[in-house]
């Protein structure tokens, strides 16, 4: 496979700068965010993505990677940076009754992209395992990951990092074993203009340590969602390493707005005989897109991803995984689910690069997708690229509908036709939902997806 | 069991129906009374299938004409949900998968929307499974199927016995049996029948649809009837199925048709 390869600094030429006004725009809004105590190596990763940024414009469906995902009505809206509206006029703690927090023992809440530490939960912590902010990390480790994911660049990666200021970070040291999950907690306040905010997370676990991590994108429009809510755009990065023998379970949840455009990026990096689990679950939202690119460092890694999207109304939800096992003996297994209603439109393409370095890999891929009307549509590709010889790898895609008959069996049981099609609808989410280690959370989520698409 | 004088469960007269404009019933007429099993005999495509549907409220049908009394009441119009709650029970021929919805919260639904039916409390998950471990017993099921997916990875046999416990639970006052029998080695045959003859009681009735005369030695019909072309033209005591069986159908069809096949 090729891969562009980060580069250490791009040239000045003023030729191409500030080819795309929307990019500008946002831009001169996040440079005029100043860190306390920025450190020169921090500095010099915003500027280097700065420049990046510079140089890019926001892709259109004439791009390959973005064919199905028209983002020109994101561009359309003049969007303001949303940590300017966190400590003024909202009354934090009366927002947060209504989101209903999960029995997490760990936890963090960033809102609109600052840390909240009234609504954080760190005390108590295992020795080893750091949960916080960016302040509170050593500045070695910091600057060891932070923004340095070897895989592809995207100009939404880089705007992130160009903009980065408070990060979320969850560092579990060598040895370290973590059973209570981890919460991040992302809110995106959306106020009565455009906004748009930029969370930020790093992951790290270092040799043979373990920890379940969930992670959670909130919308909610404020002061009150009814009255014709604004637009919220919201760029997330999340890196995560998983060190040698170490194991991740990540469940990663993004809940957008009415008229929310969520656009993410999960960065993965695994050492040898790593395991990593990734549970993500994406419900509603005008437009989102998760964009999970995974690496390998070494051999013998464990990888499993599984990805629900339940997407309702003209909301489209698009999901692009790219995983590239370049040693041998990887074991890699995906199944991504779509329950696409209305005339919502689902996206997935799921890359697997399995090149000859990657002899004895075995990896699976499974897309199934529940359309749940005449209009929904859904564009899936699997897309395997193996010249290693002595692989097993299988992909496959799957499009079915709620059948008359299979409706007809709940009803000849008095079970009636609308509650029918929710257990049947539920019943397809299950699979993916039931992997989230929070029951509260579980079935906050089955709500969710009933609440969207049973209407 | 026959017996004299016993309540009409249900009255079907010169029921017709048509999918997607083809004539499938051109008038079934058929009684059947509490304390009755009756079986439905006939070559394939006959109608039995379709007329257990009907019976059931399966949409795809529509009904052209005649009526179907249960219990008095016209069903005809009722929703599939509707007959079920009010005591109409089919076990499917193919029973469907249900992947995701584990078999104990499939069956506890189901049992709570006969009770909100009735104008009873819903059953809680600690009450209903000590129902759903004494029902178990009827059809030798282990508790380990309780939490699968309804009918998800479940042999030919176990699904059977699913629809007999699911029988079981909703304790109906008319069941269908649609080629209950079919697919099933001689050992689940007989939990089956066995699973059956536990439920039937003076009080209600059982209507089997059957290509065999097989399950009749295992679940003994009060009534045989034979189904071809849309209608019921023979009935008779359970030596006439033992008839069918020697001699096959040529013979009725021949003798109600006046036709050589």
């Amino acid at each position: 496979m090729t891969m562009e390869v980060f580069p250490p600094a791009v040239s000045d030429s003023l030729l191409d700068l500030d080819k795309d006004a929307f990019l500008a725009r946002l831009l001169n809004q996040l440079n005029e965010i100043c860190l306390s105590k920025e450190p020169s190596w921090l500095e010099q990763v915003r500027t280097n993505a700065t420049k990046w940024v510079r140089h890019s414009v926001i892709p259109t469906t004439r791009d390959e990677e973005w064919r199905f995902t028209d983002l020109s009505p994101l561009r359309e809206i003049n969007f303001a940076l949303g940590s300017n509206l966190v400590s003024s006029q909202i009354a934090i703690e009366s927002l947060m009754e209504g989101l209903g927090l999960p029995e997490a023992t760990h936890r963090l809440v960033f809102i609109n992209g600052v840390l909240t530490p009234t609504l954080s939960q760190t005390s108590d912590l295992p020795s080893g395992l750091h949960v916080g902010n960016l302040d509170s990390l050593e500045d070695s480790v910091a600057q060891k990951y932070l923004a340095q994911f070897n895989g592809t660049r995207d100009v939404f990666s880089d705007l992130n990092t160009a903009g980065l200021s408070d990060v979320a970070v969850v560092w579990a040291g060598k040895n370290v074993v973590v059973e209570d999950p981890i919460q991040v907690l992302f809110i995106s306040l959306v106020g009565e203009s455009p906004t748009f905010c930029q969370p930020r997370c790093l992951v790290i676990a270092e040799g043979n340590s373990q920890i379940s991590l969930i992670e959670e994108h909130i919308t909610l429009n404020t002061p009150s969602p009814q009255n014709n809510p604004s637009p919220g755009f919201n760029n997330s990065v999340t890196e995560i390493w998983v060190h040698e023998n170490a194991q991740i379970n990540h469940s990663r949840i993004v809940l957008g707005g009415d008229q929310s455009f969520d656009i993410s990026k999960t960065a993965v990096t695994q050492a040898r005989y790593s395991r990593y689990s990734c549970n993500a679950i994406t419900i509603g939202g005008k437009i989102s897109r998760h964009n999970l690119e995974l690496v390998q460092t070494g051999e013998q890694t464990e990888t499993n991803l599984h990805g629900l999207t339940v997407i309702a109304q003209k909301q489209l939800g698009d999901t692009h995984s790219a995983i590239a096992l370049n040693y041998p003996y990887a074991t890699s297994k995906q199944l991504h689910k779509l329950i696409i209603g209305d005339r919502a439109h689902g996206v997935f393409n799921g890359k697997i690069f399995v090149p000859k370095s990657a002899q004895l890999t075995d990896a699976s891929q499974l897309n199934r997708n529940l359309l749940l009307s005449s209009k929904a549509r859904v564009d899936t590709k699997p897309q395997l690229e193996i010249t290693a010889d002595n692989v097993k790898c299988a992909h496959g895609a799957t499009v079915s509908q709620l059948e008359d008959d299979e409706i007809f069996y709940l009803q000849s049981r008095g079970i009636g036709e609308t509650e029918a099609r929710k257990l049947l609808v539920n019943g397809f989410a299950t699979e993916v939902i039931n992997l989230i280690p929070l029951a509260s959370l579980r079935e906050k989520l089955l709500k969710t997806v009933s609440s969207l698409v049973n209407n | 069991m026959i017996i004299e004088n016993s309540d009409l469960i249900l009255s079907v007269k010169d029921l017709q129906t048509q999918v997607d404009g083809t004539p499938i019933l051109k008038g079934v007429n058929l009684e059947v009374r509490a304390g009755e099993i009756h079986a439905i005999m006939g070559p394939n495509g006959s109608g039995k299938s379709t007329f257990s549907k009907v019976l059931a409220g399966h949409p795809a049908y529509s009904v052209t004409g005649g009526e179907v009394v249960f219990q008095g009441t016209n069903i005809l119009e009722m929703e599939a949900e509707e007959r079920a709650r009010s005591g109409v029970f089919l076990a499917f021929q193919y029973p469907l998968e249900v992947p995701g919805v584990s078999n104990l919260d499939f069956l506890r639904v189901a049992y709570n929307s006969h009770r909100k039916a009735k104008g009873l409390p819903e059953v809680d998950t600690f009450d209903f499974d000590d129902l759903v471990m004494e029902k178990l017993e009827v059809v030798k099921m282990n508790s380990s199927f309780l939490e699968r997916s309804v009918n998800e990875g479940f042999s030919g046999g176990e699904k059977k016995r699913n629809e007999i416990l699911q029988m079981a639970i909703l304790e109906p006052k008319l069941a269908i049996l649609d080629e209950t029998d079919s697919g099933l080695d001689i050992d689940a045959l007989k939990i089956v029948s066995n699973g059956v003859n536990q439920l039937t009681n003076a009080e209600n009735a059982t209507i089997m649809i059957t290509h065999y005369q097989r399950l009749l030695d295992y679940i003994v019909p009060d009534f045989v009837h034979v189904m071809a072309q849309g209608r019921i033209i023979k009935s008779g005591g359970k030596e006439l199925a033992l008839e069918l069986e020697s001699r096959g159908y040529d013979w009725v069809l021949e003798e109600a048709l006046g036709v050589g096949v």
